[in-house]
């Protein structure tokens, strides 16, 4: 079993320097990264999208707009899982970004909700965005589109550890 | 003076309930699923339609063990998320796999249609039967299974749907017997539908 841990360790050290989702982007004091969505099945009419912003300056900043040519409607969300209940709201006045800190947006959590989708989301493929913040401003920039089910911006699904078990 | 002794006699008479209470709640916790419902609440008749137009009721969970969740194809997270999950147990489980049903029921029949599901299911493992039903008979089902859902009205006339995000599991004569939780890991996942399929 410890020798199929470090066979997936190693995958997943790997896949994490893959060049597929290493796009940097710097706005002000503001470094985005891991800028990612998700595969949607046929007819979805909905996405997420998530991304990790770093905060170098001494004052908070708010990510407060998202849009995409590839959406009727861009929203920023806040996912909830309570009691086994999941709840979704929109933040209407954003999500604050906080001085000398990080705002990770990620499955289960805060993200970028994408909605009347104009065409599927398709892994592989690159979905732009622009995002505005209350100070730095707006950036044009995109979201690497990951295999439905992905876990993070390498890629990976679920059970990869169990599946190196069986595969070749 | 009587008074106060009284007072003291009713103040004390709520700390013991308070901790009463709160030893009862504690005790609770230690079970593995949380206390929503007793296990023979969960369950009862419904009568639905799956993706290829098969009228799914509460006959069709007895004979193997099922799993059964609900959500809705508007949501770009938790659903598709347990959808891919579930493919992926399934993938894993390999031919012990059809040993087991797998319902996805949804929480929002009026936008998702059968063909709908059909189209949308297409992603995931063929073995998953999407259904939907009546606002009614959805309803019903919900209220059999225990399930919350709860709609919030957007600005537009777009709306989302809270709702149970754990699967059901039951045995092959339909009982409730456990969940397996939004985001719990894969391994004792997979241990709990095995242990389901090998029960059977």
């Amino acid at each position: 079993m410890s020798f199929h841990m470090i066979l997936a360790a190693v995958a997943v050290s790997v896949s994490l320097v893959a060049p597929a989702a290493a796009h940097e982007v710097t706005l002000g004091s503001l470094t985005l990264t891991e800028l990612w969505s998700r595969a949607t099945p046929p007819n979805a009419p909905t996405a997420g999208g998530y991304l990790t912003i770093t905060n170098t300056g001494d004052t908070a900043d708010r990510l407060v707009a998202v849009s995409t040519a590839q959406a009727g409607k861009s929203e920023i969300h806040e996912m909830t899982v309570s009691d086994g209940v999941m709840t979704m709201r929109p933040l209407a006045e954003g999500v604050e970004v906080p001085a000398n800190g990080t705002l990770v947006l990620a499955p289960g959590g805060f993200h970028l909700m994408f909605m009347k989708l104009q065409a599927p989301f398709v892994e592989g493929e690159e979905v732009p965005v622009t995002l505005t913040f209350e100070q730095a401003g707006s950036v044009d920039t995109f979201l690497h589109v990951m295999q439905i089910g992905a876990r993070g911006p390498d890629g990976h699904a679920g059970h990869d550890d169990m599946k190196m078990d069986m595969s070749e | 003076m009587k008074t106060l002794k009284a007072i003291r006699i009713v103040a004390w008479a709520a700390v013991a309930i308070v901790i009463g209470g709160v030893a009862t709640v504690l005790v609770l916790q230690q079970f593995d699923d949380p206390p929503i419902a007793t296990v023979a609440t969960i369950g009862g008749p419904f009568s639905l339609t799956d993706q290829h137009g098969q009228l799914v009721t509460e006959a069709s969970l007895k004979g193997h063990p099922s799993a059964m969740f609900f959500g809705y194809t508007y949501c770009p997270d938790v659903c598709p998320t347990t959808l891919f999950e579930m493919t992926s147990l399934m993938a894993e489980l390999g031919p012990d796999a059809d040993k087991l049903k797998v319902y996805f029921v949804t929480v929002d029949p009026e936008r998702d249609t059968q063909a709908v599901l059909a189209d949308y299911l297409q992603a995931f493992d063929p073995r998953i039967g999407g259904l939907t039903g009546s606002r009614e008979e959805i309803d019903k089902t919900l209220s059999a299974f225990r399930v919350f859902s709860r709609k919030v009205e957007g600005e537009d006339g777009s709306y989302l749907m809270d709702h149970t995000a754990s699967v059901y599991l039951f045995d092959d004569d339909a009982v409730f017997t456990s969940t397996i939780d939004y985001q719990e890991d894969d391994t004792t996942a997979l241990a709990k539908l095995k242990r389901l399929i090998d029960g059977a």
